[in-house]
Formats: structure tokens, sequence, C-alpha cells
């Protein structure tokens, strides 16, 4: 690795997070819904009602990861202007605001390949960015492209799913940077129920392994199930559950549904000590 | 890995690789189901039970091989002696059928009991429906609602073969959109479900596996040719979406040299026009459903739509081998027109007594536009990779025979 965790602002926040025992929140935005405007002042909403990172989803015609309602939001923004650009525009406009809370670009390969990775790079760092999360970019599959980014300032955010096996589970926790994103069943983003009975046994062996904090994902929708993950992982991501809160009750609900969260979270018995 | 040993479980960098195209550009999801498939098609594909029940199938059930016909009045039109390999009398109509038993054989020696597809035209929808009733395996089809209505009475065809049609109404509500739609559907239910890829694209295997299982097209034509004129074809020709009749044709010649390799896109409404197909004439290189060979995008990487009068086209990407033979220079891309090809589609059928698919009609187009050039060097084979029964009623919409 290029760089150490002291270096990082995404690493700074979240050791502090973790060794005050504080699990993290990570909530997760399509830039440039409902529209370009509202990302920055979402954005410092949620960092307003306790987000420790946040996830900036850049929008892509093809979201093959992605469930309705981020295909939605990612459609909607397209739709309004929304692009890579528009992105690093919105994070530009946050980062005056906000020079601490550290944000971390959730975006699909094809834009990044197609600015080309070295100015993309440059580009995300400039804005501000933390951190980068690539959906379709799994471990070891392309080597160049993952040494391009481990080797940059920027954390590469490794996702660890319920099929992957135990032995390149560990493998990804090894070489994640900042954090890793356990997705908590398989299928694509989207509000569920339930939780599955196996997680707490997966997250708890891969919490025994990786060098960075374990934060659980796909599906969280409920301050009740954001705190029964608390108490086996890291942190926890929510993505589809907020938009949905921001297209059906407007963009006032999103600072009210993050602190729900933070306060469910902070309460959970055992949060941020799990394992 | 910079020291060059691969740790255990972890795949060289260049498996599943044409060139720098290909890959397995995924969500961490799907990587172990893409291992599993990638280990038993390795294994089972040389056994010889598999071998034996394929072969068996592909004649008694498929109906070949299919004759490779000399069109003696579409070659005078041309102005060079022109061969066509009629994939269009495979049962269900169509090439896509070579692919989708050899993938329902597969999946039921790994135990997976669902099985799902994508289709744009529907002819890879008609043609995994009908294996799926074969073997009485659940089937489910992803279809674009744009393509639903254009392509209606293959809609029909599916559910009468038992499959459930889900209907798209994402994106361009087409082929794209379907595609997304099916690994959504495989992300989610990975463990029961085998993905039956209509194409050479995707994630590894899936371009080469459909490539092997398509590949019978061109070892019959290289047999069939060397038996009826001594001499191997001075080209192949055959049109490209997805591109799976094409490499299945090309294959078997690529070590040829002196065979050349020529694929047909659809220009649409002209490449000026930004209504057309033609991914590897006019796209960049980029990742789409898996892998990485070129795509129509803009400037900001969003996959622009693709268009053309032929369903089975209009795809914004092609398969990373295409995209390989084309920057070695191996094989050459040419493109046609939505008349070009509507032209083509209405010659054939009265100057041979065949109606192609709007898909095949491209690359009739182009050998009866280049045809001349050709006169002095031996003989032309046209992959006819469907029949035009499905395209009649659009046609008919479209314009009346001259």
């Amino acid at each position: 690795m290029a760089h150490t965790s002291s270096e990082t602002r995404l690493r700074a926040r979240l050791d502090a997070r973790r060794a005050a025992g504080r699990p993290l929140l990570v909530p997760y935005l399509t830039a440039g819904f409902p529209d370009a405007v509202a990302t920055p002042r979402l954005m410092a909403a949620l960092a307003a009602a306790g987000a420790d990172v946040i996830e900036l989803g850049v929008p892509f015609s093809d979201p093959l990861a992605d469930g309705p309602t981020i295909q939605g939001s990612s459609q909607a923004s397209l739709d309004a202007g929304g692009s890579l650009d528009a992105t690093l525009a919105s994070l530009r406009a946050f980062r005056r605001g906000d020079a601490d809370t550290p944000v971390v670009l959730f975006t699909y390969l094809n834009p990044v390949v197609r600015r080309g990775v070295e100015r993309f790079l440059d580009d995300a760092l400039e804005a501000g960015a933390d951190g980068v999360l690539l959906t379709d970019l799994p471990l070891g599959e392309d080597p160049d492209l993952e040494a391009a980014f481990e080797s940059s300032p920027l954390d590469l955010v490794r996702l660890i799913a319920p099929t992957t096996p135990p032995e390149r589970a560990l493998r990804i926790a090894a070489r994640a940077q900042g954090f890793v994103y356990y997705i908590s069943r398989t299928g694509v983003t989207g509000a569920r129920s339930g939780l599955r009975q196996e997680l707490a046994a997966e997250v708890s062996a891969l919490r025994a392994v990786a060098g960075v904090p374990v934060v659980v994902g796909f599906g969280i929708s409920t301050p009740a199930q954001a705190a029964e993950v608390a108490g086996l992982a890291d942190g926890v991501v929510v993505g589809s559950a907020l938009i949905d809160a921001i297209r059906d009750r407007g963009e006032a609900a999103a600072g009210a549904f993050i602190a729900e969260l933070r306060e469910a979270l902070d309460r959970a018995p055992g949060a941020g000590r799990a394992g | 890995m910079s020291d060059g040993k691969l740790q255990r479980g972890e795949r060289k960098a260049s498996a599943g690789r044409f060139g720098r195209y290909g890959g397995r550009y995924v969500p961490e999801t799907l990587i172990a189901a893409l291992d599993e498939l990638t280990e038993s098609y390795e294994r089972i594909r040389t056994e010889a039970d598999f071998q034996d029940e394929l072969n068996g199938l592909l004649g008694s059930y498929v109906g070949r091989p299919t004759p490779l016909y000399r069109a003696g009045r579409l070659g005078e039109a041309a102005g060079c002696e022109v061969w066509l390999k009629r994939e269009d009398l495979n049962h269900t109509g169509a090439h896509k059928i070579n692919n989708t038993l050899g993938q329902v054989l597969l999946a039921r020696r790994m135990g997976k009991g669902r099985i799902i597809a994508e289709t744009g035209a529907g002819q890879h929808g008609v043609a995994t429906a009908t294996v799926c009733a074969l073997f009485g395996l659940d089937c489910v089809v992803y279809m674009g609602e744009e393509d639903m209505r254009r392509q209606a009475l293959n809609v029909f065809r599916m559910e009468m073969l038992g499959a459930e049609v889900r209907g798209v109404s994402s994106g361009t509500r087409t082929l794209k959109d379907a595609t997304n739609e099916a690994i959504r559907d495989w992300v989610t239910n990975v463990g029961d479900t085998h993905y039956i890829i209509g194409s050479v694209v995707g994630p590894d295997p899936y371009p080469r596996m459909v490539r092997d299982f398509q590949a019978v097209i061109g070892r019959e034509t290289r047999d069939q040719i060397l038996e009826q004129t001594g001499r191997l074809p001075a080209a192949v020709v055959a049109c490209v979406g997805g591109g799976s009749n094409a490499m299945g044709m090309f294959h078997p010649f690529i070590e040829e040299r002196d065979v050349a390799l020529i694929g047909v896109e659809a220009a649409g409404e002209g490449i000026g026009s930004r209504r057309h197909s033609a991914s590897l004439s006019a796209g960049r290189p980029g990742v789409l459903h898996g892998s990485m060979s070129y795509l129509l995008q803009d400037e900001d990487g969003q996959i622009a739509p693709a268009h053309s009068i032929s369903a089975g086209l209009d795809y914004p990407g092609v398969g990373p081998e295409h995209a390989h033979l084309k920057d070695t220079g191996r094989a050459r891309y040419e493109t046609v027109s939505d008349d070009e090809a509507l032209d083509a589609f209405h010659r054939l059928a009265r100057l041979e007594g065949i109606i192609p698919a709007l898909e095949s009609a491209h690359a009739i187009a182009w050998v009866l536009r280049d045809g001349p050039g050709w006169r002095e060097t031996g003989p032309l084979v046209i992959s006819l990779s469907g029949r035009g029964d499905k395209d009649v009623a659009q046609v008919a919409e479209t314009r009346r025979p001259r």
C-alpha cells in the first residue's frame, strides 16, 4: 500500500470513532438527486445529523447492482443533467462548508474508464473525495487498475458478499483501504424487511481479520435494523431507505431520518464494541 | 500481485481476456458463481457423455448440420460466388439454439433448476424457452417493453413454451436493459439459477463459452465448403450485434490467414445520425455487462442508446473477442444502414425464395454492395443467422415490396 492509515481523513475519522465506541453511520446519496442544487445541502444535512462518512453515488445509465430505488434516483439525476463532473462540483460545494466529513465516491467503472483513471483520481482528489468504491471491480480482476487506485491518496473501499468464499473474503479484507463494505445478502441494493440469521457469524469472522472497520449494508431500512446490525459490526450503510425518504417526504426528511438512525445506533447495546 | 505469484484461489489476470478486452467486471456477489461456472464448464465440456448428448440433440432435435447452399441468383446480383450457411433452418429459426442447448445441458449437470435469460428480438428467448421445455426447467426471460411491442409474436411463442416473460421498463426498454435486469435476478438468486447469456458478451467465461457452442457454424462451414468446392472461402461474412453468430463462424477460420473475416454492424439511420448500433465502428472501449469492450457511450461514460431496425442488433456493446479481432486487424468490421438491410431483405426473398431475419439481411446487404470486388477471389460464405418470419409484420409496416 502506498499510503498509511494516518495519512487519510477517512482513516483518521474512522479510527477516532471506533476508539470512542461509536458505531459508524454511512449514508448513501445519489449525486444530483433530486437535483444538483440539493446535493451539497443534503450532504451537509447528513453530516449535521450524525453521518460519519458519506457515500456519494455517481449517477450511471446502467446501474446493474442497484435495485429499483437507486435505479430511479440515478435516472432522475441523469435526466436533470447529472454526470461525473456535476457530482464532483457538488462535492466541491459541500467541501466549502465541511472540511472534515469523509466522502467516498460510489461509482460504476465505465465513467472512470472513460475519463481515464489518472485524470479521475486527480479530479476526485481535487474535489475533496477521500475514497472510492467501484461496484464492478472485484478483487484481482484488473491488477493494473487496482494498483492505480491503491497507490493513490484515495482509499479503495472493497465489497465482500455473502457468496464470497471465506478464503477470498480474508484476502479482500487484507487489501481493503478505509473500510470494508459487507453486503448483508445476495441481491441488488434496496430496502428489505429482515436480516439473515447467518449475518452475525459471517461479520464476526471478518472483523477478526480485517485491519479496517467492517460496515454492513444492502437492505437496512429502519432504526431497529440499524441498531441490530450495529451490535455485530462497526457500522451500517443506509442507501435506498434514505433515497426513498427524500423521494416520498422531501429533502427535509433526509436529516430527520439520519438523526433517527444515529440515535438508534448510539443506544444499541454493545454497539461498536461487538466481536 | 506484482511478484507474479498467485495466491490460492486467485486467477491469472489474463484469464478470460482477449488482449485487453473481456474480464469479469461484476458485483462481488457473482464472483463465486462465475468461478463455479468456469470450473464446471472446463470440466464438463470435454466429457464424452456431455459431447454425445449435445451432438445427438444438435442432430436429432435442432436439425444439424445445416446446409451450405450456393446462392446462384444472389451471386449473380452481387457479382461474385456466394454461399449461404443456413442457420435459419435450425429448430426455432436461428443460430441461438446452438448456444442455449449447450448451456442448458451444462446447467443440468451443475444442478441448477431455474434458468433465466435476456432477449432482444426474442430469438434467444425463444431458444431458451424451447430447451427449458425440453428438459422441464423453470424459465424466466427478461425483455425490454419496447422489444415486446416490436416482437409481440415471439413473446407469445415464449409463453406457449411455458416461459415467464418479464417486461423491463427501465432505461431504453431494449436489450441492454433486459440484460441489466437478468444480471440483477442472477445476483439475487445465484444459488439455484443459471443465467443463459445469448451472445458472446458478459463476464468470463460467457464470451468463450458461447463462442465454443456457436463454433459449430464455422466448423461445419469449413468441412462443407472444402467438400463442395475443394477450397476455403475467400471471406466469411456475418452480422454483428453482440456478435455470437459472427464469432461462431469466424472462430474456426481465425488461424486460416487467407480467409477474410468480415463483421457487419448496424449503421441504423447512419453513423452521423447517432441512431445506430455500430459499437466497433463508432464506439470506444469501456465496461458494460461485466466485460471490457467497445461501447456506444457519451463523454461522461454514460451508455448511449443504440438503434437498429433489427431488434437483435440493437445493443450498445459487442463481444470482447470482436474488440480484440478489430484491434489486431484480423477481422474487418463494416456497417450497413436500415435502408440497405431492408432492401437486402426483399432482394433475398425475390432472388432465392428465402426470407432472412433483418439481422442477417445486414450481411446480405454488405455482400450486395461489396460483391464486385470479390469476383476473382473465390467464394464468400454468408452466415444466414436466422429466418425472417418474425420480421414480416414489421417490414410490412415499413414498406411494400417493390
